[in-house]
């Protein structure tokens, strides 16, 4: 990025709460705030976080057929999206590797999509060339904040009754405080939670009010990456990327039924096959017996010494109370309970292969 | 009892030819919270600048360097079970290293209170 680094609606609130500002994807954004990540990662499995995440793109939607236009760039069922239904997918490219997650909403009379910060301008002129007779338009003037917890229902629905009839990836649109919101029940944390999409102007009103609950605190990336990796969920850049297969990220649960059988989407030899024949490695969780975090790019081993892969994500899990990581093995390694080593700074430190997530997800559903 | 600060934001407290060695205030604060310390064994030798220990935050990892020529006499084996001591008391309690001194005439090279202040604003 050679640009300064861009401020989103909520910059002034972060400041005035104390923020420690960093450049993430070429936007200043709060990576922790006096309560400290382990803090902030504890408020939102016990009580509730705020987040701000306009840095994500948000795009709409309009023409005939989006679904149906979406699934040529998508191997998920977009078409039979309901409408007021959220869905989790991912473009991918000719060799079938992934392109950007995203989330797809049916908001009716368009739709309603999210992607990542540093993909926006990738993502956009992707859809814009590729998805004849829609219109895409990337929304500039709305800032989208995350509610997560186990208290989130309570700190939304207490301002605006209708969050609390939606049900885990669902959305609709309604007032908080007299501003028109589109609210989604959904997020990156593995809790309960929601996902607000709220007119700039309105942006830091708003998100006091959520703050003045009692259980409502904010939390920045910090807390926000440690809570996504203890909930197994990937990150793009680290976990996945333009190389790494849906099939090899253990994604298979978001490719539908229909989709996977008639394929249809960029890549779809390289998905189909793998599917059928499984993939040379694979994403999984990786538990370091010691206390020593084992960062991205750490080495995995068999007890043996033979090199089966790398970890692509690893911090300390403060609800685990220890650390936690992801990363690709081969295959033939990647069952539960397989003991390895990670070569940590030259030493060989014990782990184990374990099933993901490593904190339950707790949704709505 | 006098105390130096290194520009890698250790401090040493010097009695006789034994230094006490830790990060300041300011270190901790950038770190966050730690939740490890990779710490070398009583009997190690090393260099100034040499890596001596490694501290990992939620964050990030962030190497202990020498602030002189030296051996390791002593270790603070209760940041093993409790590493957010530095966090607590960087500058009070939570020491990392007790050092044999093996230049005395590196001391020179290091700061005192004032030119470490100068040195993080």
């Amino acid at each position: 990025m050679t640009d300064a680094p861009k401020r989103t609606p909520l910059y002034d609130l972060h400041v005035e709460l104390g923020g420690k500002m960093v450049d993430f994807a070429g936007w200043e954004m709060p990576v922790q705030y006096p309560m400290g990540i382990m803090g902030e990662h504890k408020q939102c499995r016990e009580k509730a976080a705020l987040f701000d995440v306009s840095h994500m793109g948000q795009v709409i939607l309009r023409g005939d057929n989006v679904g149906e236009k979406l699934e040529t760039l998508c191997p998920q069922a977009f078409a039979t999206l309901k409408e007021g239904k959220a869905r989790y997918g991912f473009f991918t490219n000719d060799d079938g590797g992934i392109m950007d997650d995203l989330i797809v909403s049916n908001a009716g009379d368009h739709y309603f999509v999210v992607v990542n910060a540093a993909l926006r301008h990738q993502d956009i002129p992707h859809m814009q060339a590729n998805l004849d007779g829609v219109e895409v338009t990337e929304i500039f003037d709305r800032a989208l904040v995350a509610v997560q917890g186990p208290s989130a229902e309570e700190v939304v629905g207490s301002l605006c009754p209708a969050a609390r009839e939606l049900k885990f990836m669902e959305t609709t649109v309604a007032e908080i405080d007299g501003v028109e919101c589109r609210i989604s029940r959904l997020g990156y944390t593995g809790e309960d939670g929601y996902e607000i999409s709220i007119p700039e102007a309105d942006a830091i009103r708003i998100s006091k009010l959520f703050l003045a609950h009692d259980d409502c605190e904010p939390a920045g990336l910090g807390a926000r990456d440690s809570l996504r990796l203890e909930a197994g969920l990937c990150l793009y850049g680290n976990d996945i990327d333009q190389s790494t297969s849906p099939v090899e990220a253990s994604l298979g649960w978001a490719m539908q039924k229909r989709r996977k059988e008639e394929g249809g989407f960029p890549g779809a030899a390289r998905i189909q096959k793998e599917l059928a024949e499984g993939a040379a490695k694979k994403l999984v969780g990786i538990k370091p017996e010691g206390r020593a975090p084992a960062r991205q790019g750490v080495e995995v081993q068999t007890l043996e010494g033979d090199s089966i892969g790398a970890i692509t994500s690893g911090s300390f899990g403060p609800t685990v109370g220890g650390p936690v990581a992801m990363g690709y093995v081969a295959t033939e390694h990647s069952a539960a309970g397989t003991k390895v080593n990670l070569i940590i700074r030259g030493k060989a430190q014990p782990a184990e292969i374990v099933a993901l997530p490593f904190v339950t997800q707790n949704y709505k559903r | 009892m006098a105390t130096y600060y290194s520009e890698e934001h250790e401090w040493i407290t010097v009695e006789g030819d034994v230094a006490t060695l830790g990060i300041t205030q300011h270190a901790a604060d950038q770190l966050g919270e730690v939740v490890f310390v990779e710490q070398r064994e009583a009997g190690d030798e090393f260099e100034k600048g040499d890596e001596i220990g490694v501290i990992e935050s939620v964050k990030a990892a962030s190497e202990i360097y020498a602030p002189l020529n030296g051996e390791v006499v002593e270790v603070n084996e209760a940041l093993a079970d409790n590493p957010g001591a530095l966090n607590e008391a960087p500058e009070g309690g939570a020491w990392i290293y007790k050092i044999k001194i093996a230049d005395a005439s590196q001391l020179e090279e290091l700061m005192d209170l004032d030119g470490y202040k100068a040195l993080i604003g």
